[in-house]
């Protein structure tokens, strides 16, 4: 089955979306859109550096990636420059380092197209091995730093005086971004990475009444946002990253017409009563 | 420096839960708050209060080890379970969160726990409607729903009934009595008011900058014009702390002592303990006032 190059872009994607969903929940909740959009421009350093020192790629861009964010860390604890500032710093002169390494590699040829935004189409079932494996690890972790994670994400104070050690969590989650970048870069693109953490998640927001269910609810937006594009970018023949993501804004847009907050109410109809006089 | 204190000495039933000595935080050469002991035992309600800015919650962050004290010690015994009930919390429109779910922060609520509580805070009925639309008071309410339910042996509230009106405000007084009564927990509450405290506190440390004078409040319910002042329920609830300073803080920042004399703050050590941290302090007066 999975012979045909459609059908190991359809499992891959659908890894990948899988693992984006929850974490680009947490992306939403903390304001951390700008931080991915950082660590996957710092993709590019990793991957220039990985061919440089023939070293494997995946493993290259999440140290590269890690790198970037204990940086951030660090030079926030300073704080002579707002987080912004220091992001688009690091952002964009990770890109560029990046752009200059590849472009000193005259020997290397190198799909830089197929690096920006991704090429889903030339998934090896060992890419696919790396997407489920690294996958299953991040949600694993994701799950046992949950509730530390989530109430830093209400209250960093209020989880810190209640013993839960948020700082902890807050660089594991780091972490975890740098291996979803690092995993998701092929099937994407390091331009549209952020799009799957974050699209799916603000479309599962309007469906979700828990924090958890709405890390459910963005997994399964991002699949069928997978499913949807691959099949429109074999139907119209368009790049299959960028369709992935239009379909992921599609359902975005479909979420807020009137028919999907009529959805909403008569979910929250049937999951309690009382619920309903509260969403004024 | 947190430390714990030593296990041996946490059997005792009269040891503190929490204990700050001599502790204080500075923050770009500043003092937010000097000097402040304190110490909370099981059972027992403390009540800091003072104007805005006057190091209320700092001194509350420094006994749940949020801010570790620049000078000075904090100890918490080591087995202490903590709930804390902050001054603000913003709940941000992209966060799902309902009461119940809530409840479950920082520690799986049992249902049957979780139940008691929204019951005994009034808001029941608002079970799984999502935080982020409550009101000012129902929030409070939820705030102190979530800190009952984790069973706290030190209960730190940093004003608990901002937002809640006057007879709410009785209620969540008589809420927190009970709670400290039936969990026999300490409690370390901070008041927005200067003059007004819980009547069931034990003891009140008046800060501002430093502690300007501590004691015991007076209960209204002893006085007939008090309790004509208050009405028949709160007169119970309420009493009446009636500060004894023997200096006075000046607008501009100074403070005049009792003798009549002026001087730049209330840090009677500055000079000896931390030469040129701030700024001339060689006129300071070396007397100490009331602590």
């Amino acid at each position: 089955m999975l012979d045909d190059f459609f059908v190991r872009a359809l499992v891959a994607g659908i890894g990948v979306a899988a693992v984006a969903g929850p974490l680009g929940c947490f992306v939403v909740w903390r304001r951390l859109a700008y931080f991915g959009d950082t660590l996957s421009h710092a993709a590019l350093l990793g991957v220039g550096l990985a061919l440089l020192l023939q070293v494997n790629v995946t493993l290259a861009v999440f140290a590269v990636s890690a790198g970037v964010s204990l940086a951030l860390l660090a030079l926030q604890r300073r704080a002579s420059l707002s987080s912004d500032a220091l992001l688009g710093l690091l952002s964009h002169s990770a890109l560029a380092l990046g752009l200059v390494a590849l472009a000193f590699m005259t020997w290397v040829r190198f799909d830089l197209m197929g690096l920006l935004f991704g090429d889903i189409l030339a998934v090896s079932v060992h890419d696919i091995a790396l997407v489920y494996g690294g996958g299953v690890v991040v949600l694993a972790v994701l799950a046992w730093i949950w509730r530390p994670l989530f109430a830093a994400t209400v209250n960093q104070e209020l989880a810190e005086a209640e013993g839960l050690d948020p700082q902890r969590a807050n660089i594991v989650f780091m972490l975890l971004m740098a291996g979803v970048i690092a995993i998701a870069m092929k099937i994407v693109g390091v331009l549209l990475i952020t799009a799957m953490l974050i699209i799916p998640a603000a479309t599962a927001r309007r469906f979700s009444t828990g924090p958890e269910q709405m890390a459910v609810l963005a997994a399964l937006f991002g699949i069928v946002s997978v499913v949807g594009g691959l099949f429109a970018s074999l139907e119209w023949d368009t790049p299959s990253g960028p369709s992935i993501v239009v379909a992921a804004l599609a359902l975005f847009l479909a979420s807020l017409s009137p028919l999907a907050s009529w959805i909403t109410r008569a979910l929250r109809r049937s999951a309690g009563p009382q619920s309903e006089v509260m969403h004024r | 420096m947190i430390s714990n204190s030593d296990p041996t000495g946490a059997s005792a039933p009269s040891s503190p839960l929490v204990s700050l000595s001599n502790a204080g935080v500075q923050r770009d050469g500043a003092w937010l708050v000097r000097g402040v002991d304190l110490a909370v035992r099981p059972g027992e309600i403390v009540t800091l209060i003072g104007p805005n800015g006057s190091g209320k919650s700092t001194t509350a962050k420094m006994a749940l080890g949020i801010l570790s004290p620049d000078e000075g010690r904090a100890e918490r015994r080591p087995d202490v379970r903590v709930a804390y009930v902050p001054q603000k919390v913003m709940i941000d429109w992209t966060l799902p969160l309902t009461v119940e779910r809530f409840l479950s922060l920082t520690a799986r609520a049992d249902p049957q726990d979780a139940r008691a509580a929204l019951a005994a805070t009034g808001i029941s009925h608002l079970r799984s409607a999502e935080v982020r639309n409550l009101s000012g008071g129902e929030f409070q309410r939820a705030l102190l729903a979530r800190a009952m339910c984790r069973k706290p042996d030190l209960l730190v509230l940093d004003e608990p009934v901002q937002g809640v009106d006057y007879t709410g405000e009785i209620a969540l007084y008589d809420l927190i009595k009970r709670i400290r009564d039936d969990l026999g927990c300490g409690v370390l509450l901070i008041s927005h008011d200067l003059h007004v405290v819980m009547a069931a506190t034990d003891h009140v440390i008046c800060l501002n900058g430093h502690v300007c004078c501590q004691g015991a409040p007076v209960a209204v319910a002893s006085s007939a014009e008090y309790r004509r002042l208050f009405g028949g329920r709160a007169s119970d609830t309420l009493a009446v702390y009636e500060h004894h300073h023997d200096h006075t803080h000046l607008p501009d920042g100074r403070v005049r002592h009792a003798d009549g004399t002026v001087t730049d703050h209330c840090h009677p050590h500055d000079v000896a303990q931390d030469p040129g941290a701030e700024g001339a302090t060689t006129s300071e007066e070396k007397t100490r006032h009331a602590g």
